[in-house]
């Protein structure tokens, strides 16, 4: 297929369709709602099924029930509708039902506002739901990016049985780019059939779809099951890339989303002036890839984590790091975009050794 | 001498005991769904939803494929299976708590959309398995345990007729209330269950039985006391019959 220019949003629903998903189902609310609007068109041409839901609790216990009885679905929203999802999220993994969730985050808490924020990282990589549960997190920073990654979602949450979210600051539903839907591609996992699923119980027992364990003994052994898939996720399924890693660096930025893009371009125009400067990109935010940030941050002298939030990856930053250097903060918030000339700012002052305007030092002192 | 089986148990309910508390009635409710899959030959293309509340364990009893929902979402659920396999019966067996208090928005627009499920409701006027707390159907009086002198009107307002309710949206295509207190009133009840699953079999939209139920053990009286109170206190505010029908639909 050739490269079109497509809205972020518009590349989502379909390389959903692409990836063989016939069905949506989601409430409206900005910055996503070209993504339920071009889904409301473009899937009954296709012989699929959108459904305007009455609330994102709703919408997202429709995905319950179709992906439950085997159907590839998915739903998307913006942070305070993925809030009412998280009862459902946490339902979709206890009961091992694989629906695909996106997340085009705008600013909070609460009502906040509607323009690019990635604030909601703690609630997808470290909960969010009740219970012990975890989700692949996939984030992408360009059209194409969000395009191929949203098939790989269907293909992973159908290979784990689990729920995966990909989450994107605004920027990336709303911007337009060259885009290239990758149909009939093979899928990134080996997909087994979904004999488990509620289609009628013909010729065999009944298929229980169900998060209700009430014996202990039962139940922790329920979790221990999941915790070794969970495991293997953070065995199998680490995504990230590096740049400008190859020689030598004194800084290394850690960032995702639209502003890793941002800190690409800083990146270019510090090696114009002669400063190299490394940037480390997480694809997947859970599983966080910890061994290999840290392997790329062994050559810097500190770390710089950029994000649109007071500091939420950071916390993952550090982890990964230990004690060995100091990891240092800059976001914006409130909707307001990191510039590469604020980037620059902070990555010159740190090699001057001077504490930038602005960021906040952590680590080792 | 040739045998004659005139009683035995539905295809559509699993040889297991049921949990349920002496004379409660969703025995008989569960018995009455799975007869009705048994003669319409639905059970191997059925799903049923379970809610949470004192049939949360439904799953365990019918033998058929289910789903659990969580609390009040089952419409939600049901609305999922069956957008995705439209070749299947899908069903939600639901309490009162469950439908008409924190689903409500659930079964609303379920119900508007004209979703092509079958909707079972069971309403016993109070909460049963958290142990008796006031429902949306709790009788004015009544006492629970979250309204220990009997439920006061002036600030818990009048129960919920969600038969009626919902029979004012112009979409859903049958509504009917049955009860459960007495054989005949079962066997009424049974033709009305066994006609909702008709229409969806033929493709028609929503349909929704309320049952009127028992619930000796939080209304802390016998079982046959249970029967007498039902037919003596919500027979009146809740009138029994067929509500809406899409013969009779009008937009």
């Amino acid at each position: 297929m050739a490269k079109l220019l497509m809205k972020g949003a518009e590349a989502i629903g379909e390389a959903a369709i692409a990836a063989d998903c016939r069905l949506f189902f989601g409430y409206p609310i900005t910055p996503q709602n070209e993504i339920p609007e071009y889904m409301s068109l473009r899937l009954p041409q296709v012989g699929g099924t959108f459904v305007q839901a009455e609330s994102e609790v709703a919408a997202s216990n429709m995905l319950y029930g179709a992906g439950g009885s085997g159907a590839r679905v998915f739903t998307s929203s913006s942070s305070p509708g993925i809030s009412l999802m998280m009862e459902a999220l946490s339902y979709l993994a206890g009961a091992e039902v694989p629906v695909v969730i996106v997340n085009i985050m705008r600013a909070g808490p609460g009502l906040g506002g509607i323009l690019p924020a990635q604030a909601d990282y703690f609630q997808a990589t470290k909960g969010g739901g009740h219970g012990d549960y975890r989700c692949i997190v996939l984030a992408p920073w360009s059209v194409q990016d969000a395009a191929d990654l949203i098939m790989d979602a269907f293909d992973l949450a159908d290979f784990y049985r689990n729920p995966v979210l990909m989450i994107g600051d605004a920027l990336i539903a709303q911007m337009m780019e060259p885009v290239e839907i990758r149909e009939g591609r093979k899928p990134c996992k080996p997909l087994a059939p979904k004999d488990w699923a509620t289609t009628g119980n013909k010729g065999r027992k009944p298929n229980i779809i169900n998060s209700l364990i009430l014996d202990p003994e039962d139940l922790e052994r329920h979790n221990r099951r999941l915790k070794a898939k969970f495991d293997s996720m953070e065995r199998d399924e680490v995504r990230w890339a590096s740049y400008n890693t190859d020689g030598d660096y004194d800084i290394l930025i850690a960032a995702y989303g639209t502003p890793a893009r941002v800190c690409l371009t800083a990146v270019n125009e510090l090696k114009e002036k002669g400063v190299n400067v490394g940037l480390f990109r997480p694809i997947t935010l859970w599983p966080f890839p910890y061994a290999p940030l840290r392997e790329k941050a062994k050559k810097a002298k500190a770390v710089l984590t950029v994000e649109l939030s007071t500091g939420q990856m950071v916390e993952d930053v550090r982890t990964a790091v230990c004690e060995d250097l100091p990891v240092h903060f800059y976001g914006r918030q409130g909707g307001i975009l990191v510039t590469p000339d604020e980037v620059v700012e902070q990555v010159t002052a740190l090699l001057g050794g001077a504490r930038p305007k602005g960021a906040r030092k952590g680590g080792k002192a | 001498m040739s045998e004659l089986t005139v009683f035995k148990r539905p295809e559509a309910l699993l040889p297991v005991t049921m949990h349920y508390c002496p004379g409660c009635t969703h025995g008989i409710s569960h018995r009455l769904v799975a007869e009705a899959l048994d003669e319409l030959g639905l059970r191997e293309r059925t799903v049923g939803v379970a809610p949470v509340g004192c049939s949360v364990l439904a799953y365990d009893y019918f033998n058929c494929d289910f789903h659990e929902a969580s609390h009040g979402r089952a419409p939600a659920v049901a609305t999922g299976i069956k957008r995705a396999r439209p070749d299947l019966i899908v069903f939600t067996y639901q309490g009162d708590g469950d439908l008409a208090s924190i689903g409500m928005a659930e079964i609303v627009h379920a119900a508007n959309r004209g979703e092509k499920i079958t909707v079972i409701f069971v309403n016993n006027a109070i909460y049963g398995m958290t142990g008796g707390q006031m429902a949306p159907t709790t009788m004015p009086g009544q006492v629970a345990t979250t309204c220990p002198l009997g439920r006061d009107t002036n600030l818990a307002g009048f129960p919920i007729r969600m038969a009626e309710l919902l029979s004012a949206l112009v979409t859903p295509a049958f509504i009917a209330r049955g009860s459960l207190h007495s054989p005949l009133e079962v066997v009424k009840t049974k033709a009305l269950i066994k006609r909702a699953f008709q229409y969806q079999r033929e493709g028609t939209c929503f349909s929704l039985v309320e049952c009127l139920s028992t619930c000796p053990t939080n209304w802390g009286i016998t079982p046959t006391d249970s029967l007498k109170w039902l037919e003596e206190n919500m027979l009146p505010y809740y009138p029994l019959g067929i509500k809406k029908t899409p013969e009779g639909k009008e937009a």
